[in-house]
């Protein structure tokens, strides 16, 4: 984080340009979608991530979403995006001089960011300027809350996560005949990790669960070594483990659980990190187990079935995950917003994207809509549980493909 | 809190702080005797760390045994940056030297991060998931294994400095500069043989360190300011100080965990080093030179 | 005050700062709201490079952890705007307090026990450290899940409230780094200007003479949290959103360091060289590998550290001495 300077431009791959000019003239030749025709050639959508920096990894995995859009808009008779790419080096002022030069170099939508703070940043510019601003993947309510008319998000707050993850959570209990009657919440004191312990202050009463949270652990998020963490929560003596952390702090956390010879009933994680790819492959069958009460697609809809096959394709050996997926949406929100508005005038597209409805999509929920305000409240979250290295969809119901296993088998019996 | 939990908590600190004192001892040689700013330190320590993984995923070596092949490396490197690039730096003023390692550091990390990519490594020895359990107690059993292996090295390096000639003419051109040169050493090539010997140091801790810790290009900087403060609060100028400064911060900061937040943990360091600042600059086992 | 304000610069310094003045006031005609952005990025590089040259190249103190001042300055301005509706011209009181207070604080705790040198770095660097935790738990401005400022979309300029488009915020920062400039130059011509050569040339024979030494380093301390202090507010109403994690952060003292370094500690226009420099190097080089292709992350902070340590190698003094030289504008120190 230090070795980021003060700014950079865009970049402007020559790749991207290419790979869209290609992908216009195979459409041109295909002779499809004369809704793109009706328009001025493809939409100019700058996606804004952080490819360098603390998040990179995640930005980097975002980007797997935008590389599967092109050909699936393709199928789906959506018109042509021409995707400009930046990097928002996991800073808040890069992020918001590179939406300036992507609005500048002529973007007329932007997508993104990742992070909360970036997020932010961006959508003030978006704002200012009058160009629609999809938010992929951004969890702190306040976003939306500002009246803005520029600014969506198709992607839940942290009271909405939450609210899902304990709804999920009652549904689960029923379901097993299981529950634990005490836990311990710990989480990382980064950004996203105290959105969710606030939102928890004021979310958990509302909810008759049958646990109490029995104590709160909050630590640094660049912590090299848990081992302190986790003694203390094993030193509470609750039944299991609430988390909100991020990929490398839940490694950690697993390995110290396993040192220290402390299997909770069930570990409960409201974030990223127990469900990736990483984690799946450092710990094998130690990964087993862990439900993760995320933003997640809907293995039963169509278009998500589609979506993974192309994933599965492109990139053999990566599960699908929330990164992909809303990335994917959002894009979809401006390939369709696009094909309503039937121009590329900002103003014109933001109208068209306040009245989005996508009902064949990929996330849960009943599709793709945005209230008064700019955010899809309509969005659900899911409940899923590692085994054999797959991610099964738990809960709800009605999205789910597998049966929960609750409690999960103890560390030291997993052979 | 039942006491085994402050005990187990206590072992663990000072185990893994014994691991960040090696490290110190590299910086304590460096910075003792040639008087070198070296805010490059920590970045040192993360190409130590990605080589034991590289040659790890490689040959499938233990780290422990690969501590010293790659302190090999490391001291080669060391040497090659102090004589080629830091020396004519040693007359000029701190914020000089210090944007020279800063700059060389930024290389650094961004090399790392282009060859290995920004995701954690570590490396998965077989015993990673071990425990001893004694009494009431379990030790993670990798930490025994770094500790161990970090007092056999620094008990080495003990006696290099006191017992062979080449670590007492090191020790006379820390003391006494001019003095050294009256009576003859070379003190270009010592400075260049020490800086190489604190790189080794790093070099050896860092392939320890990678069985505890998980390695990514940013690690560096975190891993500087740890080193300076323990070798601040631990005594320049002094080996076992160093490897004290680091017991001491390893269990300050595994009790203050425990008994308050442990996000808040680093606090208590940066408080130590205010402290020893402000009261005892010259650390707690070191002369008083200033 | 005038005469003050140009003593010592010769006729073609003038002209010259006459010039780039008038290019500075004329910015926003010609260019877009991007380039504005950049120019205000440089800008704010070039007023806290100066505020931390007060310290540095004054007064001798290498403070690391400046971004302390940064921080405070915006949360005081912020939480006074966001809790109780207090403009930030009249929240920079209280910001600068504060972050006078801080610096005093440290300031007395270094000068007084003899801290100096690289001790005096790492003193900086633990209370910068120690700042960003506890704002990292300071509920009362959102800790670690970050301050949010309300913003609305600018139909207005609003000065007074500071919300406004870029170009606003251009001549704000514009104004406050000419400020920072004058004040500079005036004090370093004044008689503590002197004090505090002759303490960073030998403290030890200043104080022989009978300078109180303490005394004005603790005035260069002072200043240069006060000016930075601005800066945060500045940062706080432009951005709108702090997170102690990006504010207090190790590397942002650095950033704030390296434009004067570059530039030149001590000098007067050190600073803006630096800033103006480093931002215009790591535009070009981001155009450059893009047109090269090279689009991997960490490859444009590799030229970027190469050229910092051919900087460093070949131009000791900085930047604006060996420039000066060349452009012959200044007879005496500048």
């Amino acid at each position: 984080m230090r070795r980021t300077s003060p700014l950079s431009c865009v970049r402007i791959t020559r790749r991207s340009f290419a790979a869209g000019a290609g992908a216009a003239g195979l459409l041109a030749a295909t002779g499809t979608a004369n809704v793109a025709r009706a328009q001025s050639g493809p939409l100019k959508v700058g996606v804004l991530l952080p490819r360098s920096g603390a998040q990179a990894g995640i930005g980097q995995d975002c980007q797997r979403g935008v590389e599967l859009a092109p050909a699936m808009f393709k199928a789906l008779g959506l018109p042509e995006l021409a995707i400009m790419n930046a990097d928002t080096e996991t800073n808040v002022e890069v992020a918001r001089a590179r939406a300036e030069k992507l609005i500048n170099d002529g973007a007329q939508l932007l997508v993104g960011a990742f992070d909360s703070g970036q997020s932010a940043a961006i959508a003030q510019v978006a704002e200012q300027k009058g160009i629609p601003f999809v938010i992929n993947i951004a969890a702190a309510p306040q976003i939306t809350e500002q009246g803005y008319k520029f600014v969506f998000r198709n992607f839940p707050t942290a009271p909405m996560i939450l609210s899902d993850a304990f709804a999920n959570q009652m549904e689960l209990f029923e379901a097993t005949g299981a529950a634990p009657k005490s836990v311990v919440f710990m989480h990382a004191n980064d950004t996203f990790g105290t959105s969710m312990q606030q939102g928890i202050n004021a979310v958990f009463p509302r909810f008759n669960m049958p646990y109490k949270i029995v104590e709160q652990i909050a630590y640094d998020a660049t912590a090299r070594d848990l081992s302190v963490e986790v003694a203390k929560a094993k030193a509470t003596g609750a039944d299991a483990l609430l988390m909100v952390s991020r990929l490398n702090d839940a490694i950690l956390i697993t390995r110290e659980l396993v040192k220290q010879r402390w299997s909770p009933m069930i570990v409960l994680s409201m974030g990223p990190g127990w469900y990736e790819d990483q984690y799946l492959k450092t710990l094998g069958k130690l990964s087993d187990g862990p439900m993760s009460f995320v933003p997640w697609y809907d293995p039963n809809k169509t278009l998500a079935q589609q979506l993974e096959a192309a994933l599965a394709k492109a990139y053999p050996g990566i599960n699908m995950n929330t990164n992909h997926v809303f990335t994917f949406e959002a894009l979809l929100v401006a390939a369709d917003a696009y094909k309503r508005a039937r121009s590329s005038d900002p103003k014109a597209l933001a109208d068209a994207i306040r009245t989005t409805n996508i009902t064949d999509n990929v996330s849960i929920g009943p599709g793709i809509q945005f209230n008064d305000k700019g955010q899809d409240d309509k969005l659900k979250n899911a409940a899923i549980q590692n085994r054999g290295g797959k991610l099964l969809t738990v809960a709800p119901k009605a999205a789910s493909n597998a049966k929960p296993e609750l409690p999960m088998r103890p560390y030291d019996r997993r052979g | 809190m039942a006491a085994e939990v402050y005990l187990n908590v206590a072992v663990s600190g000072l185990l893994t702080g014994l691991v960040y004192g090696l490290m110190a001892v590299g910086l304590s040689v460096i910075f003792g005797v040639v008087r070198v700013v070296n805010f490059a330190h920590g970045e040192m320590m993360t190409v130590a760390m990605y080589l034991a993984i590289a040659l790890f995923n490689s040959l499938g070596l233990d780290p422990l045994v690969m501590a010293v092949p790659v302190a090999g490396v490391l001291f080669a490197l060391g040497y090659v940056m102090q004589a080629g690039l830091i020396n004519p730096f040693i007359t000029r003023p701190e914020y000089s030297q210090f944007m020279l390692l800063i700059a060389v550091a930024i290389i650094i990390v961004n090399v790392l991060l282009i060859v290995f990519g920004p995701d954690a490594r570590n490396v998965q020895t077989s015993y990673a998931f071990d425990s001893f359990l004694l009494g009431p107690l379990i030790i993670d059993a990798t930490k025994v294994y770094a500790g161990g292996a970090t007092l056999v090295i620094t008990a080495a390096l003990f006696a290099f400095f006191r017992f062979a000639p080449l670590g007492k003419a090191i020790r006379a051109c820390a003391d006494n500069y001019t003095g050294a040169l009256v009576v003859g050493l070379n003190v270009k090539r010592l400075y260049a043989l020490t800086f190489g010997l604190g790189a080794a140091c790093v070099g050896a801790a860092g392939s320890i360190l990678v069985l505890l810790v998980d390695v990514t290009p940013a690690l560096g900087p975190a891993l500087t300011l740890l080193a300076f403060i323990i070798v601040i609060t631990g005594g320049l100028g002094s080996m076992v100080g160093a490897v004290l400064g680091g017991l001491l911060i390893g269990f300050t900061e595994a009790m203050a965990g425990l008994f308050f937040t442990p996000s808040a943990k680093s606090m208590f360091s940066f408080g130590l080093l205010v402290l020893v600042l402000l009261f005892r600059p010259q650390g707690i086992l070191g002369k008083r030179v200033l | 005050m005038s005469a003050r304000l140009l003593e010592g610069v010769s006729r073609r310094g003038i002209a010259l700062l006459a010039v780039l003045l008038a290019v500075l006031l004329a910015v926003p005609w010609i260019a877009n709201d991007y380039l504005l952005t950049v120019l205000i990025i440089a800008l704010y590089s070039a007023y806290t490079g100066q505020a931390w040259n007060v310290m540095m190249g004054f007064a001798g103190q290498l403070s690391l952890g400046h971004a302390i001042y940064v921080g405070l300055g915006a949360y005081a301005a912020a939480a006074l705007y966001v809790h109780f509706g207090i403009a930030p011209w009249l929240g920079l009181a209280a910001a600068i307090a504060i972050a006078v207070a801080c610096g005093a604080i440290i300031g007395f705790l270094a000068f007084r026990f003899g801290v100096g040198g690289v001790y005096f770095a790492i003193l900086t660097i633990a209370f910068a450290e120690f700042a960003r935790i506890g704002f990292d738990h300071f509920q009362w401005v959102g800790a670690s899940s970050g301050f949010f400022l309300p913003v609305a979309n600018y139909t207005r300029n609003d000065l007074w409230n500071l919300r406004g488009d870029p170009t606003m915020f251009y001549y704000v920062m514009l104004a406050l780094t000419v400020a920072a400039f004058a004040l500079c130059h005036v004090l370093l011509k004044s008689r503590i200007g002197y004090y505090w050569l002759a303490i960073r040339e030998d403290e030890i024979a200043a104080r022989s003479l009978g300078i109180d030494t303490f005394r004005y380093k603790m005035y260069a301390a002072v200043l240069s949290a006060g000016m930075t202090a601005v800066a945060g507010v500045f940062f706080a109403f432009y951005y709108n959103n702090l997170f102690p994690e990006q504010v207090f952060h190790i590397s942002r003292s650095i950033e704030l360091i390296l434009g004067p370094i570059i530039g030149g500690i001590g000098t007067l226009f050190g600073p803006l060289i630096g800033a103006f420099l480093l931002t215009s190097l790591s535009e070009a080089m981001q155009e450059l590998l893009s047109a090269l292709g090279f689009d991997a992350p960490g490859v444009k902070q590799v030229f970027y550290g190469l050229c910092l340590l051919v900087v460093v190698i070949a131009l000791p003094g900085g930047v604006w001495p060996w420039l000066a030289g060349k452009l012959h504008v200044t007879r005496r120190d500048p």
